[in-house]
């Protein structure tokens, strides 16, 4: 594969690896440092489970990435729609054979770790739309056959996720979806149109969500409706964040944390411990991290000479900034609580993996920035 | 070409959305930033008092009660350090294999051990359960010696109530105990500070003070997890002991009370004529108050309940009694100042008088002869009293009775189980039983016997009241923040100003002194019924009238049969009463004795104030020695 690559790009190796982009590697390798000691605080300063867990997978997936990143980015446009379809088929999979856990059927058994397949399509339908308005005529993109093509690619994955049930995982698909719709071109008035017909049927959405579902969100309105209750996790968090004051209570000394206060601290409520014992200079100091991996991507896009690599990188670096919006605006108490998790930093190996592949085929967008897909 | 171009335009147009997206970007990450900023900064205060109240539990411990004392200082209800056994359960490794221990170590019950079991499932695993409320020193020994081998049980050492005299107060002070829970929701301040093992004043001044003595709690501050498991103690906050209530009894004489009462069922009150103090107040048969504090047993409770002597029963403010012939002073009394007899006024006693076809016996059934006022208290005549009932009738002397504190509380409030008794008047009857009064009752409420019902703290309170000269006195346990010296009491008495103190009781001066004078012949002179418990040493002289109060009416038989008292069933017996003052020649107190079924007054009730009125002169010095050595408000 490497023989053939290079044959065809007349790129060495050792240029592969001086083209990595070394400010985001330094970003996700700082990130990965930072999530390995927010991990042994979750586990209350020793190392446990959770830390031993999260180290064996950013040890497994970081090299992951690198070596994905050598594959050349006309490597990942031709299999686009089978790395698409492949994740559908486990998503079926899935429904019918998943593992069962707390009322949710999203989970595959690997044997070695279990795999969440709707993590994978997070990435997956940037890639497939991406391959997608790459090769669609400019002229094409506002037509009713090409809009109803993209919707169908959006929609069937949201169905097989939406039924497992997990609105969050759902949600973060449809908004990873779309923005490649925005980006390829799709009228401004059509996202206007929809945005209101949404907003018209939303009552007749909420009356097909589940009731838990309801009941989070009119937690979210009123946390204080039940404060022990769903109105808990909230609560909680938000003490938590607000109690963590400017330079935040000190590394292992977020009682929140330690005494057991949070809930879901290792994956969803991740920041909350960080925010707690690091304050709000580190709050902030994290962000940024997030943000020069943001730019970093986008910038990576902006580089490419390649449609399909503009659009990846342009749409994954809106993916990234969504999940983070979304998990800290859930912590925050700005959202109702869905589950979502913080890349990068959550416990959790799906949406590790399908981050750092994401990551890789950035990477590898970078190294081949001058490639152009036919 | 066309191809490539089209990729240019494009890339063009996908640049130009990913630049409104980059702003759109920007603003969201700004909002994420100012609401980290308003909770992080802004609200940091509000948000770290809520992780303290959080992480921050307190646990409030047991107050300790505050201390009952005598006149003298000496502690009546005070408190112990006691040794407990607790066990948490979530320290313990084996449960079964620590109660077997323990069964072992300290003769634990079957029953005992049920209730520990049950407790456990119950309680939350960090919860202790006390398994023996009251360790013996070398029961507590025994457990930290073999303390390695008994994980998860902890000793711990804590205060109880104890009162050092037994069952000298029992009456006067109540007890303490376990609340019901009832109990807890009727008063606040007990369920404000209430914890699990704590006791409160289940009746006497115990519970009528209880807001006083209670205490505050003493707080351990823990840090605890979203569980409530503590994890470290942060904070120690000391507790205020309850008040320090200082009562106006003197201990030795209310033992002397209680040695002199032995085997009886009776009641003795001694009170100061001028200041109203109550210098003891003993229920005879009482019972070790210390017995309820860690729950009485069964047996024992049977034994007090079922005693025939009735020890439950405070005989001095809930036993009700007819005053019998003590009530004479007060039936001369209102007779001198309604001008219905003077002292020159005689009788001709011949054992009984016929009134529409009824006979009143007169006790001594040959007849006193003719009898004056003096003579007939002296000897206690019953025919003289009849008639001068007669010529009074009851409404005179139900005003006169009542003045002197008949028919109503004597301590108000301080006692739930007081009694007001009764003086009967034509309109009590007429209200209560609805017939009219019938001239016959008149004659035995004159001497005593018919519906008139008494406490012997009434009686105590009516002799005090002769005694310092008719004054109107408010008698009183608890020495308060303004303890009344002689001379206040003496002045106010005089100045007649004020409600309820130093009110006059007489219209004449004269008629007082006429009935003290009575009284004292009655106990001093040859004849008189208490002539024999008289003591002639004018620093201990005292005067008194003795009074036999039937409990049944005695039948033609039994009178020609005159018995003995042994002959007579216990239940038949009449109560023997005395009520007396002294020193006569300058009079400081009074007192009431009351022996249940104990046969004749002069027999049985007199010879007690005999012996107890040595003692409580001789300790009169040292009371009045003693100064008001605190200030104490309640």
């Amino acid at each position: 594969m490497f023989q053939h690559d290079r044959l065809n790009n007349e790129i060495t190796i050792f240029q592969k690896i001086k083209n990595l982009d070394y400010i985001l590697l330094i970003s996700v390798i700082l990130l990965s440092i930072i999530s390995l000691f927010v991990m042994y605080s979750t586990d209350g300063g020793e190392i446990l489970f959770h830390t031993k867990n999260h180290f064996v997978k950013l040890m497994v997936f970081f090299p992951l990435m690198i070596f994905l990143a050598f594959f050349n980015i006309k490597f990942w446009h031709s299999i686009s729609y089978i790395i698409y379809l492949l994740v559908i088929l486990l998503l079926i999979y899935v429904s019918f054979f998943g593992i069962k856990s707390s009322g949710s059927q999203r989970w595959m058994n690997l044997y070695l770790f279990v795999l969440q397949p709707s993590e994978l399509m997070k990435v997956a339908i940037i890639l497939c739309l991406a391959k997608y308005y790459h090769r669609l005529k400019i002229e094409s993109v506002n037509t009713f056959t090409s809009i109803i093509v993209v919707l169908t690619i959006i929609i069937i994955p949201i169905i097989f996720v939406i039924s497992q049930p997990d609105l969050g995982t759902s949600i973060l698909i449809a908004l990873s979806g779309l923005i490649i719709l925005w980006l390829g071109g799709v009228k401004i008035k059509y996202f206007i149109y929809s945005f209101f017909t949404f907003l018209i049927s939303l009552p007749f959405i909420i009356s097909f969500l589940k009731p838990y579902q309801k009941l989070r969100i009119l937690t979210f309105l009123d946390p204080d409706r039940d404060p022990l209750g769903a109105g808990y996790q909230i609560i909680q968090s938000k003490i938590a964040i607000g109690s963590g004051g400017l330079n935040g209570k000190g590394f292992l000394k977020g009682t929140q944390s330690y005494l057991d206060f949070l809930p879901e601290k290792h994956t969803d409520f991740i920041f909350t411990l960080f925010s707690e014992e690091f304050g709000f200079i580190g709050s902030v100091g994290l962000l940024i991290l997030y943000s020069i991996i943001i730019l970093r991507i986008v910038r990576i896009g902006s580089i490419s000479r390649s449609n399909f690599a503009r659009l990846f990188c342009f749409g994954y670096a809106f993916a990234i900034f969504i999940y983070i919006v979304v998990n800290l605006s859930m912590v925050l108490g700005l959202l109702p609580i869905v589950g979502s998790p913080l890349p990068i930093m959550s416990y959790g190996g799906s949406s590790m993996l399908a981050t750092m592949i994401g990551f890789g085929i950035v990477l590898s967008a970078k190294i081949n920035h001058k490639q152009i897909i036919a | 070409m066309i191809k490539s171009s089209s990729g240019i335009r494009k890339a063009d147009v996908i640049n130009r959305r990913m630049f409104i997206i980059g702003a759109a970007k920007i603003i969201v990450f700004a909002a994420i930033v100012a609401r980290l900023f308003s909770l992080q900064i802004n609200e940091n205060k509000k948000y770290l008092t809520l992780s303290d109240k959080n992480r921050i539990r307190e646990w409030k411990l047991p107050p300790t009660r505050g201390n009952i004392v005598d006149y003298f200082g000496n502690i009546i209800a005070g408190n112990l350090k006691v040794y407990q056994l607790h066990i948490i359960p979530e320290q313990v490794e084996n449960f079964n294999y620590l109660l077997v221990r323990l069964k072992n170590l300290l003769n634990l019950s079957e029953k005992k051990i049920a209730r520990i079991n049950k407790l456990k499932a119950e309680l939350k695993p960090w919860d202790s359960i006390i398994v023996s409320e009251n360790l013996t020193w070398s029961q507590f020994v025994k457990i930290n010696n073999y303390l390695y081998d008994l994980v998860g049980a902890k000793p711990v050492m804590t205060i109880s109530r104890n009162y050092p005299f037994k069952d000298v107060y029992t009456h006067v002070l109540g007890y303490v105990s376990q609340p019901s829970e009832q109990e807890i929701l009727n008063n606040q301040t007990v369920q404000e500070r209430f914890v699990p093992g704590m006791k409160i004043g289940k009746l006497g001044l115990e519970k009528k003070l209880e807001n006083y003595l209670i205490g505050t709690n003493a707080i351990q501050r823990y840090e605890v997890n979203a569980y409530g498991k503590r994890i470290n103690q942060l904070e120690h906050q000391k507790g205020k002991q309850g008040a320090k209530i200082r009562l106006t009894v003197d201990t030795e004489i209310q033992k002397t009370c209680g040695e002199l009462l032995s085997d009886k069922a009776g009641s003795i009150s001694v009170m100061d004529i001028y200041t109203g103090d109550i210098i003891a107040m003993y229920s005879s048969p009482s019972y070790d108050p210390n017995s309820f504090l860690f729950g009485i047993s069964k047996d024992e409770w049977q034994l007090i309940r079922n005693n025939p002597l009735k020890p439950l029963i405070n005989k001095t403010l809930s036993g009700l009694y007819s005053p019998g012939s003590t009530i004479k002073p007060i039936v001369a009394l209102s007779a001198l100042e309604n001008n219905v007899v003077d002292t020159k006024f005689k009788v001709k006693c011949t054992g009984k008088i016929e009134l529409y076809g009824q006979t009143f016996h007169c006790w001594k059934e040959k007849g006193h002869g003719w009898v004056s006022l003096n003579n007939a208290m002296k000897q206690s005549c019953d025919t003289y009293f009849y008639e001068v009932a007669r010529l009074l009738g009851v409404d005179r002397l139900n005003i006169t009775a009542e003045k002197f504190g008949l028919g109503k509380k004597v301590l108000g409030d301080y006692f739930d189980n007081e009694k007001k008794g009764l003086f009967p008047n034509t309109k009590w009857k007429k209200n209560n039983l609805g017939r009219g009064w019938v001239l016959g009752e008149t004659l035995i409420t004159g001497i005593g016997q018919g519906y008139i019902q008494s406490t012997p703290l009434q009686l105590c309170m009516m002799t005090a009241q002769i005694a310092n000269g008719g004054y109107a006195i408010k008698p009183k346990i608890i020495v308060d923040d303004k303890p009344i010296s002689l001379e206040d009491a003496k002045a106010l008495m005089q100045e007649d100003i004020l409600e309820g103190f130093g009110k006059k009781l007489f219209k004449d001066e004269k008629n007082i002194k006429i009935i003290q004078e009575a009284m004292f012949s009655s106990t001093n002179e040859r004849f008189g019924t208490s002539y024999r418990s008289r003591i002639d040493d004018p620093k201990y002289q005292f005067a008194g009238k003795t009074g036999t109060a039937q409990v049944k009416r005695i039948s033609k038989r039994e009178r020609e049969l005159d018995l003995e008292l042994e002959q007579i069933p216990y239940k038949d017996r009449d109560h023997a009463l005395y009520v007396a003052y002294g020193p006569y020649a300058n009079p400081r107190y009074a007192l009431s004795i009351i022996v249940e079924h104990g046969g004749s007054g002069s027999k049985a009730a007199a010879p007690i104030a005999k012996k107890l009125f040595k003692l409580i002169i001789d300790r009169h010095d040292l009371r009045n020695k003693q100064p008001n050595f605190e200030e104490i408000s309640i």
